[in-house]
């Protein structure tokens, strides 16, 4: 018997990881979620279809949205992360002392039920005591809140279904207006290799780069997503991604990582050719 | 066969047809689709393959006498109305039928100057003579209300030979007048009443709305089902009362209707009914609670005020559509359509219309909660990045018309265009307006003034869409010499 995941990374284009089994299927008022075990890639959770998370590759996607804003920020002590319902993001941000509060908003409170019981790789700091978890509408929760937080990570889904409103311009300007004068907001940016993505990228830099002075754009390899080749946005209204670190500041911190350190932080910067091409062409 | 609401008569018809595999040897020419790749292409074959003529399978809405006319039975059914026509050219050609039906040449017929322009197309048409009754306004808010019932009286007193009077129920901004007491005096002048109630389909489905002209015992109604009822564009229903005679309606309509009517409209209403009469309640619950949340959520935002049933004042707001999200924008510094420009080029975000003073979002079945989340949260964004003080705004204002020449004979003298600036003393042959809503702010056979120049110029300088005028620029105006 054969049984694989399939995706489709474009019309044109199949993903597929042989299943070992098939662990949890359920449909929430949102979306579908289902995880399943591999041997290539452990234990991975998918969101109506799409790959969300994969026991193997999940720590450079988590570290890399995660570490970034946090060793640019030289006190971030009020954190939003908004989606980020497996519990990646949090367990990256437990490891920072200076963090006094964490606001958690996750729409779909059975991501995280699920997370709790089939991820615990991810879902492992659930329990800290900064953390509060609000169960609605990011674009909703974001509207109310004013010159509140130090850094926003917008852990969302892809740009169309449940996601959607984390892309828009509206959206971005809310995050704006809700960070302090030295806030940042870090996103999960698409990818800039197939047309469809790419297009969804450059509107997402262009809604990005209107509501921010500054609008940064970096990049990382995760294996499991369409092209492997991923882009997170830097946006902040005072401090720059690669002037601002304090490399040794953030290595005194002694937080252990598996993909980020503070030379791939400046690298991770670089972009090649054809993607900075992409993001001047909207800037 | 016994027919229920479960049952879509053309539709099961064209499904039918659909599996018969005929051979067309008739029109439309692209012979379901493959005359035509690339619009088959856009349009999905499925819907090519159901594009078809009239035919005895398919029935024939000029002369109904199967599946249409078993369409027709069951949405009067659902409307709770004598008769229900299928109508294929929009709202507009459903008020247009009640007008012919009612008024014959020099013929009156009373109605509120606040109609949209078919109304007043209809008086072109069949020669018809307005008696207006000026619409009471909401002078904070500049919107035209509806028809106070001692105006209506009044001008049912004064006009005794007028032969109906045509209400706009609800108005595009959600407000109703007291449609029950006002058929019940034309009534009792032998007056018919016409109701456009194009704004107004789910009244008859939902729960707890505003009274439908049916109940409220009119003799007709236009209804635009593909507004709020879920059909195709273009699509709409004419009911009709007991005093109608629904064969000579059907004659009327034919003057004017298309002989090959789309049976992707027809369907689109005969399914849409269907939907409302089975589930219409809850699907109408839905919307009203979304549109009560983005109401309240829109008020506290600040600034904006999304108004609701507190404008009821028990005779020009007898009621209020509270599916409806108006929004009165003045406070934050913004034109309606401002606000309405800025949603669409910064945010993605098409909204129904913006006028002077306020904005109304369009909030129906297809709706999504997370897309009302990203409506509330731009406006809140365009207060923040766009906001100033509200001093110095113009208040949106109804212009009384002071009418010439009936609209029949203005729209046919001889005229000359003149500039915008120099036409005030002259009387108007063609309509101004904005679109949407469409109703106008000179009609032909109106006297134009400085105000009503003024208040061109400052519609078009907030960029109103302004349309109806031979120059497409709005520069001119015929006027009648």
């Amino acid at each position: 018997m054969e049984l694989w995941f399939t995706e489709k990374h474009t019309p044109e284009v199949k993903f597929s990881i042989k299943v070992d089994r098939q662990l949890y299927s359920g449909r929430s008022e949102f979306q579908r979620i289902d995880i399943f075990d591999s041997k290539e890639f452990g234990r991975f959770l998918t969101l109506d279809g799409y790959m969300m998370l994969t026991e193997k590759d999940e720590f450079i996607y988590h570290e890399m949205i995660t570490h970034v804003p946090m060793a640019v920020h030289p006190n971030p002590k009020n954190i939003l992360v908004i989606g980020a319902g497996d519990g990646g993001v949090i367990r990256e941000l437990t490891n920072y002392n200076s963090v006094e509060n964490i606001d958690l908003v996750e729409i779909d409170e059975l991501v995280v039920e699920v997370s709790k019981k089939y991820l615990p790789v991810t879902a492992c700091r659930f329990d800290d005591k900064r953390l509060n978890i609000f169960y609605e509408d990011g674009v909703k929760f974001i509207r109310r809140c004013e010159n509140k937080y130090d850094v926003i990570i917008v852990d969302s889904t892809d740009p169309f279904g449940v996601g959607e409103g984390l892309f828009t311009k509206e959206f971005y300007g809310s995050c704006y207006n809700a960070l302090h004068d030295d806030g940042i907001m870090v996103n999960q940016h698409e990818s800039p290799f197939y047309d469809e993505d790419a297009i969804a990228m450059q509107r997402t830099h262009k809604r990005i780069t209107s509501s921010f002075p500054i609008s940064k754009v970096y990049q990382a390899h995760i294996p499991t997503y369409p092209s492997g080749h991923w882009l997170f946005g830097f946006a902040s209204k005072k401090y720059h991604p690669i002037h601002d670190l304090n490399p040794s500041a953030w290595n005194l911190l002694g937080i252990k990582t598996r993909y980020y350190n503070t030379r791939l932080h400046a690298g991770a910067f670089a972009l090649p050719n054809y993607v900075e091409e992409l993001l001047k062409d909207v800037e | 066969m016994g027919l229920s609401q479960i049952n879509a008569p053309i539709y099961e018809a064209l499904r039918k047809f659909r599996r018969m595999r005929v051979v067309p040897f008739d029109v439309p020419g692209h012979k379901r689709g493959r005359g035509n790749m690339e619009l088959t292409e856009f349009l999905g074959e499925d819907c090519m393959s159901v594009d078809v003529n009239s035919m005895k399978p398919l029935d024939n809405l000029c002369h109904p006498v199967s599946v249409i006319k078993d369409a027709e039975y069951l949405a009067s059914e659902a409307f709770g109305a004598e008769n229900v026509f299928f109508m294929v050219g929009g709202t507009t050609s459903a008020v247009q039928s009640m007008i012919m039906y009612a008024c014959k040449s020099g013929d009156k017929i009373i109605m509120p100057r606040n109609v949209h322009r078919s109304a007043i197309n209809a008086l072109i048409l069949c020669d018809a003579v307005p008696v207006y009754v000026n619409p009471e306004v909401n002078k904070q808010l500049g919107i035209a209300l509806g028809m106070s019932v001692e105006q209506v009286k009044k001008a049912i007193e004064e006009n005794p030979d007028a032969k109906a009077i045509l209400v706009n129920n609800p108005t595009y901004y959600g407000i109703c007048s007291d449609l029950r007491k006002i058929t019940e005096i034309a009534h009792a002048h032998n007056m018919l009443v016409l109701v456009d109630e194009a704004h107004g389909t789910h009244f008859y489905f939902g729960e707890n709305f505003p009274v439908t002209a049916m109940s409220a015992g009119a003799d007709m109604a236009s209804v635009s089902m593909h507004k709020s009822g879920g059909s195709l564009t273009q699509s709409s229903f004419l009911l009709m009362g007991k005093r109608i005679n629904s064969d000579y309606m059907r004659q009327i309509i034919n003057l004017t209707q298309t002989t090959s009517a789309s049976y992707l409209l027809l369907s689109s209403l005969d399914i849409s009914r269907k939907r409302l009469a089975l589930s219409g309640r809850e699907i109408f619950a839905e919307t009203v609670e979304m549109a009560e949340y983005a109401r309240s959520e829109i008020n506290s935002i600040g600034g904006y005020y999304a108004y609701s049933k507190e404008l009821i004042n028990g005779d020009s707001i007898y009621d209020f559509d509270v599916s409806k999200l108006s929004v009165y924008t003045l406070p934050i510094g913004l034109a309606g359509i401002e606000v309405y420009d800025l949603l669409r080029d910064e945010y993605d975000i098409q909204i129904e219309f913006g006028d002077i003073g306020n904005i109304l979002a369009y909030i129906s079945v297809g709706d999504r909660k997370r897309d009302i989340e990203r409506l509330i949260s731009a406006m809140s964004e365009i207060k923040r990045r766009f906001g100033k003080s509200g001093a110095g705004m113009l208040t949106q204002e109804y212009i009384t018309p002071i009418v010439a020449e009936t609209p029949r004979k203005a729209f046919y003298s001889d005229k000359m265009s003149l500039p915008l600036e120099k036409s005030a003393g002259h009387v108007c042959s063609e309509f101004v307006m904005c679109y949407p809503p469409g109703i106008p702010i000179l009609a032909p056979g109106e006297l134009i003034t400085e105000e009503i120049i003024e208040y061109i110029r400052y519609a078009k300088d907030k960029g109103c869409s302004m349309t109806g005028t031979e120059d497409i620029n709005i520069e001119y105006l015929n006027v009648i010499i």
